[in-house]
Parts: structure tokens; C-alpha cells; sequence
């Protein structure tokens, strides 16, 4: 069963390849997309008292941390794969095969680290996400397009590499202690009291650089800006909501070791304060920006700081995080599609170009503006509860100065990106800019749609169901058995 | 033995810098391709008794870090026809200047992380960090794209010279994941490569200017 969930959207991946038509290869992702979110469904369904569901003798294993996180990225991949046929459909001009086919082996590949209990696969599989969803930032074969991939690839790769560095330091640090050299994660939590402390350090430094360059946290971000400013918007959901949680995960998982080991005021510590330097960045590059792609990076970048901010107060805060990880991942969502059709409307992605968009694409302008409203945690919306609980979190754990900085930066962002946002929606057209042929419809505003009611849904009320899992995934994550 | 082994480590050392001090990108290549097959040798004198999934790892490596690798990055400069970095970021001298410094730095750091006793006395965890540091340089301070992916490549190699020290410990499987890894990093870079310099016809990554605050 576990083997599916990675073999399943291979093999439609392969469907993807072979398929000759370009009218009707679109269509294959919704269907693939449903086809995994009901395997996911059945095997998160299974009750906890029954033997976890595992393979390859412990590589692989679905414990609840990895749960939270394949629910989510299944659930956006299904919401984005609504979006595909529509959108694909108004750039019929461009091949989309290598498009339609890397969605999904980056469907399989993130799938895969979300399963893996072994460090080792887990970074293969984090690289294979590097490169499989790279073609897919330059599906619009210009310039621009170009130097955006190129960055990507080569920051991520250098960031992969160091991860890798990192695991090979980790293992050494238990040969070191003469325990039985390993990175399967389960044995590296139990043997962490005795890992060799200077080896642990070097490890824990060396795997946060490298995986927080694929997370975007500053300052390894400057692929960020580019790669999501040119890449489709249906591919940057899919990168500031999937490939920055699984890094993320992985990130958790180096965390988890360092936790339970000599290193954990220390892992906490770097948290604490690359998460507020990430919110810090985001801040001063989102005060003025013109590009409002661009501006959604940066707002990545705040979030992916608020994220490991979270679990580094720790307690409730880890808790927020969780949640907030799914919040940010559906209201990027909405912001990246909806801003995917403002640029469709227009032609232009910056300010100077693009006014007035409640009157030329109705829909898609007041959904932007719900997704900013949601975004900087205005209430009611699902972001607001994620970030009320980390920063209560953070008083109650008596991380003043850590609260207040919180509050500060989340404020000047607010008012940053309310500039842009507004720009872009209110007024009227510019006069120089000719209307394109593009006009909201269902096929390209129902999914933003369920991508809205979702984060409303969190915002109001956080289901049963998923609330077990969050409160076992943040138990887990604080060690507690 | 074992001074053989130290002689040769050194000699990949220098390598580093031969491959930071040269202009000439076929040069380069050279450098970095034999850098790759040192370390194809290194498991010889790392692991006492050689299985046969070790000698699998040997000819792998030799084969992809100097002959594969190599012959698709020198069929790279010939389509884009460059043969020289131009006018790097840092310059030849003061970059060869940070490499020794570099080397020099991760000789101290390496001294203070402990060693168990069968390699306390080799050079390999210095020479992984700095060989790791200069690929770093040339990543950033090059500007054509074939030398970043030759700084990728260094780096890389720094990567695998630290492994070494893991051989015995580690499964096969990360290792052979190593290496396929970097092998469809630098395919995939080579076709944006190729991309580059048609758009371009230089092949230098000075004219990826267009995204920046």
C-alpha cells in the first residue's frame, strides 16, 4: 500500500509522457489527482491502534508528522490539478507535455519524503523534487524564465548538496561514538543522548543551511524572488505550498534528533532567530515592491521564518506551526492562482501596468484580496487562529522581545503588501494597457474558490479529525511519546 | 601506504587550486576530471578489505567523474563555443588567495572535531572542507555557467571525499544514490546549458541580470 502512494502518480507521470494529445493531457491531472487523494484518504482513515504503515524495512514509515504534511500536499495537488485543464488550456499555444508529466513525478517525489524514515532517501528524494520541478519554472521558454531556473537549480542543488554533507556528519557522529553507524531516522532519535556533541553541531548547522535553502528562509532565499516571479502560478502553489513544507519536514526530522540529543537549546536558538531574520527580510523587500509575483515570494519567505519561528518557542507554538503550515500552503494558493489570472488579464505582473483589477476581472481580483486579507492574518480566516497560537505561544513561554519582534514584523508586512494589493485591485485601468482576451470563468476561479472556503473553514473551525492528528504530529515533535 | 594515501589527498588538494587559479575552461575541466578519479582510487586505501560493491563504486566513479562527466561538459563548450572566464567577480589572484586561505581555515576547524582512531591521522576531513570551500568560490564567483557547474561538480567531489570516511559504515544504496544524483544534476544543468547558449550565444550567466531588486 505505502509503495503505491509513490508508484501511483509515477505511473501516471509515464500516462503523462506517453499521451499524444495536448488538448486532452491536461485532464489526465485532475484525474490523478483524485485517483491519490482517495488512496491518501484511505490510508490516513485507518485507525492508530493498528501497526503503522511502513516498508523497506523502516525506510519507509507514515508516523503523524508525516501525515500532516502528506494530507496537506495531497489536498493542494488535487486543488491545483482543478486549475490545470483551465489554465493550460488559454496557453494551448505552449507543449505540455514535460509540463503535465514533472507535476507529477513531483507529485511521487515529495510523496516520497513525506514517507521517508531514513535520511539518506529522504535527501534523494528532496533532490529529485529539485530537479523534476525545475523545467516547470521555465515553461515559458524566455529570458527571463531561463535565468529564474537556472538560479533555482543551482541554489537549490548547492543547498541539497550541503544537506548531504550534513546526513554524512551525522552518521559520523554516531560512528564516532561507536554506536552502529546509521541515518535511519528512528534509531538516530533513540541513540541521540549519545551522538558525539561537536559532530551533532556541525551536522545540525550544515542540514539547516541546506534544506532552509530549499525552504526559502533568508538569507539562502535569492532563488525565491525569481523562480516564483516567472514560474506559472499553478507552479508556484505547488512550490511555496509543497517543495518549502517538505523541506520543512525534513528540516523537522533534523530537529526531532537534535531534540532529543545535547544539541537542543542550540537547534532552538538558530530557529528562533533565522525565523524572525527570514520575517525581517520579507519585511523590508515587501515595503514598495512593484511586482506583486514577486511580492508573493517574499511573503513565502515570511512564512517559512513564521514556520520554524514556531517550533523553536516550541510547547503550543509547535502546534501553530503545524497549522500554520497548512493555513499558509491553501491561501498561497489562493494568492498564486489568482495572481496567475490578474497577470493572464493584463499581460503585466507590475503595478505600473496592472490597476484597477475588481473591474476588469471581477472575480479574480476580490479573490486576491481575500488571499491577502488571509495571509497577513486578518480574521476570519484560518492564518489568523496559526498565528494567534504561536504568538500566545511565545508570552506564555516568556519570549517577550520574540512576541513583540512578531508582532512588529507581521504589522509593517501587513501594511508592505496592503500597498501592492490595493494598487493592483482598486481604481481604474490604466488606459495604455489593452485588455487581453482573458476573462474570469469557472474552470480558472471555481478552484480558488475551494481554496477560499478551505482557509475559511480553518479559520472558523478546525475539524476533529485533523485536530488529533496536528495535536499527535506536535506531540511528537516535542518528544513526548 | 598510508603516505601515499596522505601524498595523494595533497595532490587533490591542489588540484582545488589549479582548477581556481585557471582562465582556460577546458583547463578547468581537466583539473576537476582528475580530481574525480583520485577519489575513484581513495577507497583503496580507506577500506582494508575490498568487497566486490566497493570495486562497483570504484569503476563508477572513475568512469562518471572522468570520462562521462568530462566528455559531456567539453561537447559544452564546443556548441557554445567559449573558451575562456572573461572577467569573473573576483579575479584569478585574490580568488586562488581566499582557496589557500580557505584550505588553511578548514586545516584548524578540522582539528578541533574529533576523529575516531582509525583515521585520526588522515587529511581527508580538511581536504573534504576545503575542496567543499572552493567549489563555493567558483560558484560564486564565476560567471560563466559551465564554471558554476564545475563548482558544483568540486563541491561535490568534497562531498565524496568526506563519504570515504563512512565507506565501511554506510549502506551502499546512499552512496550509488550519490552519485546518480550528481550525475542528473549536471545532465539537467547541461541542457539548460545548451538553452543559455542559444538564447545568448555566449553562454555566460552575466546576462541572467534581468531578475533583481
Amino acid at each position: 500500500m505505502i509503495y503505491l502512494l509513490v508508484l501511483f502518480p509515477l505511473a501516471m507521470a509515464v500516462l503523462a509522457l506517453a499521451s499524444d494529445s495536448n488538448r486532452w493531457r491536461p485532464w489526465l491531472l485532475p484525474l490523478g489527482a483524485t485517483g491519490q487523494l482517495g488512496l491518501v484518504l484511505a490510508i490516513l482513515r485507518q485507525s492508530p491502534d493498528q501497526t503503522p504503515v511502513s516498508g523497506l524495512g523502516g525506510w519507509l514509515l507514515l508516523d503523524p508528522l508525516g501525515k500532516v504534511v502528506l494530507g496537506f500536499l495531497t489536498v493542494l495537488f488535487f486543488l491545483c490539478s482543478l486549475y490545470a485543464p483551465g489554465y493550460l488550456a488559454l496557453r494551448a499555444d505552449r507543449p505540455n507535455r514535460v509540463f503535465c508529466t514533472n507535476l507529477f513525478a513531483s507529485l511521487a517525489m515529495m510523496t516520497l519524503v513525506t514517507l521517508s524514515h531514513h535520511l539518506g532517501l529522504m535527501w534523494v528524494a528532496m533532490e529529485a523534487t529539485t530537479l523534476v520541478s525545475a523545467p516547470s519554472i521555465y515553461f515559458n521558454h524566455n529570458a527571463r524564465s531561463l535565468e529564474a531556473t537556472w538560479k533555482y537549480l543551482l541554489v537549490g542543488s548547492v543547498g541539497i548538496s550541503l544537506a548531504l554533507l550534513g546526513s554524512l556528519f551525522l552518521a559520523y557522529s554516531s560512528l564516532k561514538s561507536g554506536l552502529d553507524s546509521t541515518l535511519l531516522f528512528d534509531q538516530l532519535v533513540r541513540d541521540a543522548p549519545h551522538l558525539s556533541p561537536p559532530w551533532l553541531h556541525a551536522a545540525f548547522a550544515l542540514l539547516f543551511v541546506g534544506y532552509g535553502t530549499k525552504m526559502g528562509l533568508a538569507p539562502m532565499h535569492s532563488w525565491k524572488p525569481d523562480a516564483y516571479g516567472e514560474a506559472p502560478g499553478i507552479v508556484g502553489t505547488l512550490l511555496a505550498g509543497g517543495v518549502t513544507s517538505c523541506a520543512f519536514l525534513a528540516i523537522l526530522r533534523i530537529y526531532q534528533i537534535c531534540r532529543a540529543g545535547p544539541e537542543a537549546e542550540f537547534a532552538r536558538d538558530v530557529m528562533i532567530s533565522m525565523g524572525l531574520l527570514s520575517m525581517a527580510v520579507a519585511a523590508v523587500f515587501m515595503v514598495r515592491q512593484r511586482d506583486f509575483k514577486r511580492m508573493l515570494a517574499y511573503s513565502s519567505i515570511e512564512h517559512m521564518g513564521i514556520l520554524v519561528l514556531g517550533v523553536g518557542i516550541g510547547g503550543l507554538a509547535a502546534y501553530g506551526a503545524l497549522l500554520h503550515l497548512i493555513n499558509n500552503g491553501l491561501t498561497k494558493g489562493v494568492l498564486f492562482l489568482s495572481a496567475g489570472n490578474i497577470h493572464r488579464a493584463y499581460g503585466s505582473k507590475l503595478t505600473d501596468d496592472v490597476r484597477g483589477a475588481l473591474r476588469r476581472v471581477p472575480l479574480s481580483g476580490s479573490l486576491f484580496l481575500i488571499g491577502f486579507l488571509a495571509i497577513t492574518g486578518s480574521p476570519p480566516f484560518g492564518p489568523f487562529v496559526s498565528e494567534l497560537t504561536i504568538l500566545s505561544a511565545a508570552i506564555e513561554r516568556s519570549y517577550f522581545l520574540v512576541g513583540g519582534l512578531f508582532l512588529l514584523f507581521l504589522g509593517v508586512i501587513f501594511i508592505g503588501m496592503g500597498a501592492t494589493v490595493l494598487t493592483v485591485v482598486m481604481g481604474n485601468p490604466p488606459e495604455h494597457v489593452k485588455p487581453t482576451t482573458f476573462h474570469d470563468n469557472l474552470s480558472t476561479g471555481g478552484p480558488i474558490l475551494l481554496f477560499v472556503a478551505l482557509v475559511l473553514l480553518l479559520g472558523l473551525y478546525i475539524p476533529a479529525p485533523l485536530e488529533t492528528l496536528l495535536r499527535e504530529a506536535a506531540a511528537q515533535l516535542e518528544g513526548y511519546p | 601506504m598510508i603516505q601515499v594515501f596522505d601524498i595523494l589527498i595533497i595532490l587533490a588538494m591542489t588540484l582545488n587550486l589549479v582548477a581556481l587559479g585557471a582562465s582556460r575552461i577546458r583547463g578547468v575541466i581537466n583539473a576537476v576530471a582528475l580530481q574525480g578519479v583520485l577519489l575513484g582510487v581513495f577507497p583503496l586505501f580507506v577500506h582494508p578489505d575490498i568487497e566486490p560493491h566497493i570495486w562497483l563504486l570504484i569503476i563508477v566513479t572513475i568512469v562518471l567523474k572522468g570520462r562521462v562527466i568530462p566528455a559531456f561538459l567539453f561537447q559544452a563548450v564546443r556548441e557554445a563555443d567559449i573558451r575562456h572566464e572573461v572577467k569573473p567577480v573576483v579575479g584569478f589572484i585574490s580568488s586562488l588567495l581566499l582557496g589557500a586561505v580557505g584550505t588553511g581555515l578548514a586545516m584548524m576547524y578540522s582539528s578541533t572535531l574529533p576523529l575516531t582512531e582509525e583515521h585520526s591521522s588522515m587529511l581527508l576531513v580538511p581536504a573534504a572542507l576545503s575542496t567543499v570551500w572552493t567549489g563555493f568560490l567558483m560558484l560564486t564567483t564565476r560567471r560563466k555557467a559551465i564554471m558554476q557547474v564545475l563548482g558544483f561538480l568540486l563541491l561535490e567531489n568534497g562531498i565524496l571525499l568526506f563519504g570515504l570516511l563512512l565507506l565501511e559504515a554506510m549502506p551502499f544504496l546512499v552512496e550509488a544514490g550519490v552519485l546518480l544524483d550528481l550525475f542528473t544534476g549536471v545532465f539537467v544543468m547541461g541542457i539548460i546549458i545548451h538553452h543559455i547558449s542559444r538564447e545568448f550565444a555566449s553562454g555566460s550567466t552575466e546576462h541572467l541580470s534581468h531578475l533583481k531588486e
